[in-house]
C-alpha cells in the first residue's frame, strides 16, 4: 500500500511528507532546524524518547487555541506552521528560562561544559539574565558509583534516561519519583543506583543532554601514575575508541585515527602502548574453544551439554544476567572480557617475561564503555586485591586528557603499537561493532570445526544496525545458528525465549548497547545522531579489511602465548587467568 | 432473582413501584397535611440522608434509633425507615423527610428521634423546631418542594439521589432503572444509541465539554478485538463533590449507562477509576455492581441479548492530575500518573492500547434518562449550545452550602442568591470561583450570565466538573489566586516544564506579593508568565492552571496594586501586610496585650499608653483580640 502524502506549509515553504510525519520531521526535511531538548530519536536503533515534555519545540500552529510541540505533533493536510514568530520565540525562551531556574549556574566547572545541549540553548536563544533565577531549587540526591556519577540536581527532567532504560535496556533501574517540582529521576523509593539493578551500560550518560550523568573521571589519578617514577604504567584501548575519538577533535564520524591515538597515548606517558584487540583474539581462542567443545557434546548427544553458548566480553551483559536471569548463570561462556583477559596476561606473561613486580604495574584501560570501570573493581578479577585492570578511562575522558596535556591530536603522526600485547588481527578489531564478536568466533570456529581455510571471512549476514539478527553459518555440513542482540531489551527477548526452551540458536552475541561498543556510554556524545553510529562501525570493518591477518588463530603473539605459557585454550592455567564464573545477584 | 428477559425486568418493576409510588405522590403533592399512625395513615417512609456529610453528622444513628422507637412502639411493620444518597441541602443535614406528607427535618440528631416517632409518626404533629427556616419571611417551611433552595433546581442526574435507597437494585429498577439498558439491547442498533446521544447534545460534565456522542462514534469507528468503557470518577477539584454524590446515591445509574456504552462502542468491560479517599462510593458501587450482576444485568448474554458486560472498581490515590484522561489511563495501568500528548486519542489507543472510551460520572448518570425520555426532551433543556442540566457544589461564603442541579443557562445571580440563599451574614459578594483550580474568578458583573460552557469560557473561566466557591469582601483576590496555584503546584505531576517550573515560579510571585516584598514588575511577570504556561503547558491541568491568576489580575487589577504599590491587603487577610496600632487616647496601660504578645513586641509602663515595636511585631492580632478598650486597630 503506498503511504499517503501530505503537503503542509512551514515557516511560508510548502513540504510534503509520508502521512505520520511530525513537525519537527518535516521541517528537518527543509533545513528548518527546529530547536529541542527532551526529544531524541537515534534513528536505526531502538532509542527514543519522545515524551514531549520539554516544551522547547513549541511552534504556532493556524487554528489552534496554544502551540504545539513540533516533536509529537504530526502533521496535517494544509496545516500551516510557523516556527519563529514572536509569540513562539518569547514562549521558548520563558520555558528556557524556567528550566535554567531549576539548575545550578555552575556552568564553569561542569563536565558537560561546551558540549552541554542546554548551554547550547541558553545561546541560541540569546539569554541574557535569568529573570526566574533566585527561587527555590528542587532537592535531589548526588551518587558516585563505580561508573556513573549522577547528580541530580542538574537533572531538566527530559527522561531520556529514563526510556532508555526501560524501554530500551528494560533494566528499570531509572524512573521518575515523586510529583510536581519535587519530581527526580532515581532508581525505586530513591534509593542509590549501587542498590538497584543498574548494570552501568551508561546508556543513561550517553542521552543525557546536561550534566546530570556523567562518567566517573580516573583522569587525575591517571595524571599522578604516569607522573610516577616508579611505576611502569601500561595502556591497552578498547576497538571501538579509535573509530570515535577524532570527533572530539573535529573530525568527521568514522575517521580511523588508531596511528594518532597510539601517538597521543606515548605523549602523554605511557610506558607501553597495548591494544584490547590482542586479548579480543585471545577471547576467541577460549571463547571458540569453548563453543567448539559444547557443540561437538552436543551433537554426539550428550544432554547435559547447555546451548546456545552466549558471549560474555560485556560488562553491562554480565551484570544484566546476573540480575535478571539467575536461572541461566551456566549458559554464557566463562570466557573473561578482552580488558579482564589483558590485565591477566598482563600481570603475568607479561611482567614476568619484562620482570616487572606486579606492585610496581598499572595497567590501565581506554574504553568505550562505563561498565567496564565497574569490571575492573569486581573481586574475581584481583590477586591479593591488586586488580588485575587498575582502572579504565573512557574516550572522552582521554580526549580531555589528550586535550589538557597540550597535544596538538590531528597534527600527531601515525604509530604503532608496542608489541607483543599489541598485535592484533582484523578479528579483534571488529569486536568493537555489533556483530563483531560473532563474526570473530565463526571466522575461527569455521577453520577449527572444518579444518579447512576460509574462502571469505566477511559474514554479512551478521552486521548492520537491526536490533536482533539472525544467520545460519554451513560448517561443511552442520549448520550452525548464531544470533545477535544489541541493546539489553532485544536481549531480554532472546533470554526469555531460552527460559521457556524456545531456543533457536546455537550461539548468541549479546552487547548492551545499542549499536555494539560503538555506541558505548563512554564514547563522544552522538547527540541523537545515529549516522554517527554507522560511520563508527564502518571505521572498524575498514580496519579490519585492511589487515593482512583477519582471524584471531594467525595472530602470532596469540601463538607465542599458548606455546610459552598458556599450553592451549581451555587447559588449567588458560582457565585460571582467562575464565570466571558468574554470580546470582537477583534482587 | 435473574432477570433474563425484558418481561422479568417490568415485573420487578411492578413488583417494586409501590414503594416508590408513596415517594412519587408525596413528590407531586401540593404541600400535604401532616399524617400519622394514629390518624389513619396506613403507610409511613422515613428517608434518612446516607451521604458521606450527613453521615459524619451521625444520620446512621438517628436511623438506628427511630427503628428502635418504630419496634418498640409495635409500628415498625406500617413505617419504613430508608437510608438514602444526598438530598443536596448539606448546609443543614442531617436530613430527614417523611413521606407520604414530605414533611423536612433539617440538622437532626439521635435525640430528635423520640419526638420524630412520637409526635410526627404516630401523632400526626410536625415538630416544628426541625423544621427549615425561610430566612427571607421568617417562617418555618415544612416541604421542600416549597423550599428557594430547591424550587429553581431541576434534578436530572440527581433525579434519584436523596428519592431511592441507593444499594436497593429494585429501587432503581422501578424508577425506570435498567429500562435504556433494556430497550437498546432489544431495539435498538448500537449506532441508534449513539445517535441519540449525539441528539441530546450532551457534552462532558467533567470540564472539557466534549460531546458526548461525538466521543462514542469514535471509540465505535475504532476496530479492536478488545474495547474498554472507563468513568471517571477521579473527582479532584477542592470543594467539589458532585460525582461523589451521584456514586453514593445512584451508582445503579452509572452501572447502566456504562453498559450502554459498552454496548454502543463493542465493549464487553468496564472499569471505574475510583479514589480510594472516597469508602462509601466504592461500597455503593460495589454493591450496585454485584446486584447487578445477581439480577443479571451485568455478566454473560445480558437479557439474552447476545451483549455482555461486566464492570471492575480500579483505584486512585487522590492525584488530581489523573482525572485528565490520559494520566488516569496510564495510572489503571500500573504506571505513573502523568498525562501524554493527544492524538493519539484513548478512543484509538488507551487502556493497555485498546480502544477507551473514558466519560465522567455526571456524564454517564444522564444517559439512562436521556435513552428512555429521549434526547429531544434533553435537549429542550439548556442553551444553544450547553444542553440539559449541570450539578454544581455550592461552597464558600454563601448561606446553602451544598449540591444543587439546574437547568444550563441559569444565571449565576440566581444560583447563588436564590438557590444559595445569598452570601453569608449578609455581607458583600465579591467573586465566584467556577470551574475550580482550572477556573477563573467571575465577579458582579458577570452575575447575568448564564451557566454555559461557552460563556464561561468567554469570561476567562471554564464550567470545569461544578464546582463553585463563593466569596466575599473578606477575602483576599490575591491569596485566593495564591491557594488555587498552591494546589497546582502541589498536584503536578511535573512532566512538561511550563507546569513543573513554571507554576512554581508564578507561586513564588504571588508568595513575595502577599509577602509585601512584591513589585509592579511582578505583576507582569505574573501575567507574561502565565499566559507562556497557557500556551505551552501539555495537558489540561497546566494549560488552565494560570487561570485563578490571570482572572483575578484582570478583574481586581487595583487590589494587587495595592498589594505591591500601597503594601496594603483590603481585605486584611495578607498578614504581612498588616498593621497593628494602638491609639493612644483610648489605650488604659492595662498591660494585658503586652502579656499575651507571643513575640514581646508591645512596650510600655502600666498606666500608661503602650507602643507596639514593628520591627518584631508578627502580626498575628492577639493584641487587638485581647484588647478590651477597642485601643488597638489593624491597618
Amino acid at each position: 500500500m503506498e503511504e499517503k502524502q501530505i503537503t503542509l506549509q512551514i515557516d511560508h515553504h510548502f513540504v510534503t511528507v509520508p502521512e505520520g510525519t511530525t513537525i519537527l520531521e518535516a521541517a528537518q526535511k527543509i533545513g528548518i532546524d527546529i530547536p529541542t531538548l527532551c526529544h531524541i530519536d537515534l534513528k536505526g536503533t531502538c532509542i527514543k524518547n519522545n515524551p514531549a515534555s520539554c516544551r522547547i519545540c513549541v511552534v504556532e500552529v493556524e487554528g489552534r487555541r496554544n502551540l504545539a510541540p513540533a516533536c509529537a505533533t504530526r502533521c496535517t493536510e494544509g496545516m500551516i506552521v510557523r516556527t519563529s514568530t514572536l509569540r513562539v520565540m518569547n514562549a521558548r525562551k520563558i520555558v528556557a528560562e524556567l528550566i535554567l531556574s531549576d539548575h545550578p549556574n555552575e556552568c564553569l566547572t561542569c563536565p558537560k561544559a561546551g558540549n552541554c545541549e542546554l548551554q547550547n540553548l541558553a545561546l541560541r536563544f540569546n539569554i541574557r539574565e535569568m529573570p526566574f533565577n533566585g527561587g527555590e531549587l528542587s532537592p535531589r540526591k548526588r551518587e558516585v558509583t563505580a561508573s556513573i556519577v549522577r547528580n541530580m540536581d542538574k537533572c531538566i527532567f527530559c527522561r531520556r534516561c529514563e526510556s532508555v532504560c526501560n524501554e530500551v535496556q528494560t533494566v528499570g533501574a531509572l524512573g521518575a519519583i515523586r510529583r510536581g517540582f519535587n519530581t527526580t529521576i532515581a532508581p525505586a523509593f530513591d534509593r542509590m543506583m549501587v542498590e538497584s539493578e543498574c548494570t552501568y551500560c551508561g546508556q543513561c550518560v550517553a542521552v543525557c543532554p546536561v550534566g546530570a550523568l556523567t562518567e566517573r573521571d580516573h583522569t587525575n589519578r591517571l595524571v599522578e601514575d604516569l607522573a610516577d617514577p616508579d611505576k611502569v604504567v601500561i595502556v591497552q584501548t578498547a576497538p571501538a575508541v579509535r573509530a570515535a575519538i577524532g570527533e572530539e577533535f573535529g573530525l568527521p564520524a568514522g575517521t580511523l585515527v588508531t596511528g594518532k591515538m597510539v601517538a597521543a597515548l606515548r605523549e602523554l606517558g605511557f610506558d607501553y602502548v597495548f591494544d584490547t584487540d590482542f586479548a579480543a583474539d585471545l577471547t576467541i581462542m577460549e571463547e571458540g574453544a569453548e563453543m567448539l567443545n559444547r557443540l561437538t557434546g552436543f551433537l554426539d548427544g550428550d544432554t547435559s551439554v547447555r546451548l546456545p553458548i552466549l558471549t560474555s566480553c560485556c560488562p553491562a551483559w554480565v551484570n544484566f544476567f546476573e540480575h535478571q536471569f539467575p536461572d541461566l548463570l551456566d549458559i554464557p561462556s566463562t570466557a573473561r572480557s578482552p580488558q579482564q583477559m589483558f590485565g591477566s596476561i598482563a600481570k603475568t606473561w607479561w611482567a614476568e617475561r619484562m620482570g616487572i613486580p606486579r606492585d610496581r604495574l598499572v595497567v590501565v584501560s581506554i574504553m568505550p564503555c562505563l561498565a567496564k570501570k565497574y569490571e575492573c573493581d569486581r573481586d574475581e578479577f584481583k590477586t591479593d586485591g591488586n586488580p588485575d585492570v587498575d582502572y579504565s578511562i573512557s574516550t572522552r575522558e582521554l580526549a580531555r586528557l589528550i586535550k589538557r596535556a597540550n597535544i596538538s591530536f590531528t597534527l600527531l603522526p601515525d604509530m604503532e603499537f608496542d608489541r607483543p600485547l599489541g598485535e592484533s588481527t582484523g578479528a579483534g578489531v571488529i569486536f568493537g561493532t555489533t556483530g563483531g564478536v560473532m563474526e570473530a568466533a565463526l571466522r575461527t570456529v569455521y577453520e577449527f570445526y572444518t579444518g579447512k581455510t576460509l574462502k571469505d571471512v566477511n559474514f554479512q549476514a551478521v552486521r548492520g544496525l537491526q536490533g536482533v539478527r539472525r544467520a545460519t553459518v554451513d560448517l561443511g555440513g552442520f549448520e550452525l545458528k548464531v544470533g545477535i542482540a544489541h541493546g539489553l531489551g532485544n536481549a531480554r527477548h532472546l533470554l526469555e525465549d531460552i527460559r521457556h526452551g524456545r531456543n533457536e540458536y546455537h550461539a548468541i552475541e549479546i552487547m548492551a548497547c545499542p549499536g555494539g561498543c560503538i555506541g558505548g556510554g563512554g564514547q563522544p556524545l552522538h547527540h541523537g545522531n545515529s549516522a554517527v553510529l554507522y560511520a563508527r562501525a564502518n571505521a572498524l570493518y575498514r580496519e579490519d579489511a585492511g589487515k593482512t591477518l583477519r582471524k584471531s588463530h594467525e595472530n602470532p603473539f596469540i601463538k607465542t602465548l599458548y606455546s610459552e605459557y598458556l599450553g592451549k585454550p581451555l587447559s588449567d592455567k588458560a582457565e585460571h587467568l582467562l575464565h570466571t564464573r558468574y554470580f546470582n545477584r537477583s534482587m | 432473582m435473574k432477570i433474563l428477559t425484558i418481561e422479568d425486568l417490568k415485573s420487578v418493576r411492578s413488583a417494586s413501584a409501590r414503594r416508590l409510588a408513596l415517594r412519587e405522590q408525596s413528590d407531586t403533592m401540593a404541600g400535604g397535611q401532616c399524617c400519622g399512625t394514629a390518624t389513619g395513615t396506613a403507610r409511613m417512609q422515613i428517608l434518612i440522608c446516607g451521604g458521606t456529610g450527613c453521615k459524619a453528622s451521625s444520620s446512621q444513628l438517628i436511623g438506628g434509633k427511630i427503628k428502635e422507637i418504630l419496634s418498640e412502639k409495635g409500628i415498625d411493620d406500617r413505617v419504613d425507615v430508608i437510608t438514602t444518597g444526598c438530598f443536596g441541602f448539606c448546609e443543614k443535614g442531617p436530613v430527614v423527610k417523611i413521606i407520604p406528607d414530605n414533611t423536612f427535618y433539617t440538622q437532626v440528631t439521635p435525640e430528635d428521634a423520640a419526638d420524630i416517632v412520637n409526635d410526627h409518626i404516630i401523632s400526626g404533629k410536625r415538630v416544628e423546631r426541625l423544621l427549615y427556616v425561610d430566612p427571607k419571611t421568617g417562617q418555618s417551611v415544612s416541604d421542600s418542594k416549597h423550599m428557594d433552595f430547591y424550587r429553581k433546581q431541576m434534578r436530572v442526574a440527581l433525579r434519584n439521589c436523596g428519592f431511592i435507597d441507593p444499594e436497593n437494585i429494585e429501587e432503581y429498577i422501578a424508577r425506570d432503572g435498567y429500562a435504556a439498558l433494556a430497550e437498546s439491547l432489544m431495539h435498538r442498533s448500537p449506532e441508534d444509541v449513539i445517535e441519540a446521544v449525539k441528539r441530546s447534545g450532551l457534552r462532558g460534565r467533567g470540564g472539557g465539554g466534549f460531546p458526548t456522542g461525538v466521543k462514542w462514534g469514535f471509540a465505535r469507528k475504532s476496530v479492536s478485538d478488545v474495547k474498554y468503557v472507563v468513568c471517571n470518577a477521579d473527582e479532584g477539584d477542592p470543594g467539589a463533590f458532585m460525582d461523589r454524590s451521584i456514586m453514593e446515591g445512584d451508582p445503579h445509574s452509572i452501572v447502566e449507562a456504562m453498559a450502554i456504552c459498552g454496548y454502543s462502542i463493542g465493549s464487553s468491560k468496564g472499569l471505574v477509576y475510583i479514589r480510594a479517599e472516597y469508602p462509601l462510593a466504592i461500597h455503593r458501587l460495589r454493591t450496585a455492581i454485584s446486584q447487578a450482576r445477581e439480577y443479571g444485568l451485568l455478566g454473560e448474554n445480558i437479557l439474552g441479548s447476545g451483549f455482555s458486560f461486566d464492570i471492575e472498581i480500579r483505584y486512585g490515590a487522590g492525584a488530581f492530575v489523573c482525572g485528565e484522561e490520559t494520566a488516569l489511563i496510564h495510572s489503571m495501568e500500573g504506571k505513573r500518573g502523568e498525562p501524554t500528548m493527544k492524538p493519539p486519542f484513548p478512543a484509538e489507543s488507551g487502556y493497555l492500547g485498546k480502544p477507551t472510551n473514558v466519560n465522567n460520572v455526571e456524564t454517564f448518570a444522564n444517559i439512562p434518562v436521556i435513552l428512555t425520555k429521549g434526547p429531544e426532551w434533553f435537549a429542550s433543556i439548556g442553551t444553544e449550545k450547553s444542553k440539559g442540566t449541570k450539578v454544581f457544589a455550592l461552597a464558600g461564603k454563601i448561606n446553602n452550602v451544598g449540591l444543587i442541579e439546574v437547568p444550563m443557562g441559569t444565571t449565576l445571580r440566581e444560583v447563588i442568591y436564590e438557590i444559595g440563599g445569598g452570601i453569608k451574614g449578609g455581607r458583600k459578594f465579591k467573586a465566584v470561583q467556577t470551574g475550580g483550580p482550572s477556573g477563573g474568578c467571575l465577579t458582579e458583573k458577570h452575575l447575568d450570565i448564564p451557566i454555559d460552557f461557552d460563556n464561561l469560557l468567554a469570561e476567562g473561566s471554564m464550567m470545569g466538573s461544578g464546582g463553585m466557591i463563593v466569596m466575599d469582601e473578606d477575602d483576599c483576590m490575591v491569596s485566593v489566586a495564591r491557594f488555587y496555584l498552591d494546589f497546582t503546584v502541589e498536584e503536578s505531576c511535573g512532566k512538561c516544564t511550563p507546569c513543573r517550573i513554571g507554576n512554581k515560579r508564578l507561586l513564588e510571585t504571588l508568595n513575595r506579593i502577599t509577602d509585601g516584598k512584591g513589585s509592579e514588575e511582578d505583576l507582569k511577570t505574573l501575567s507574561t508568565l502565565g499566559k507562556v504556561i497557557k500556551d505551552t503547558a501539555l495537558c489540561g491541568l497546566g494549560q488552565t492552571s494560570p487561570n485563578p491568576v490571570l482572572s483575578t489580575l484582570n478583574h481586581f487589577y487595583d487590589e494587587y496594586l495595592e498589594h505591591v504599590r500601597d503594601r496594603r491587603c483590603r481585605a486584611k487577610q495578607c498578614k504581612a501586610l498588616l498593621t497593628y496600632m494602638i491609639d493612644p487616647s483610648l489605650c488604659i496601660g492595662c498591660h494585658l496585650c503586652a502579656k499575651n504578645c507571643p513575640a514581646d513586641a508591645i512596650i510600655g509602663d502600666v498606666r500608661k499608653p503602650h507602643v507596639i515595636n514593628y520591627d518584631k511585631c508578627i502580626r498575628c492580632g492577639m493584641c487587638m483580640a485581647r484588647c478590651r478598650f477597642k485601643a488597638i486597630s489593624v491597618s
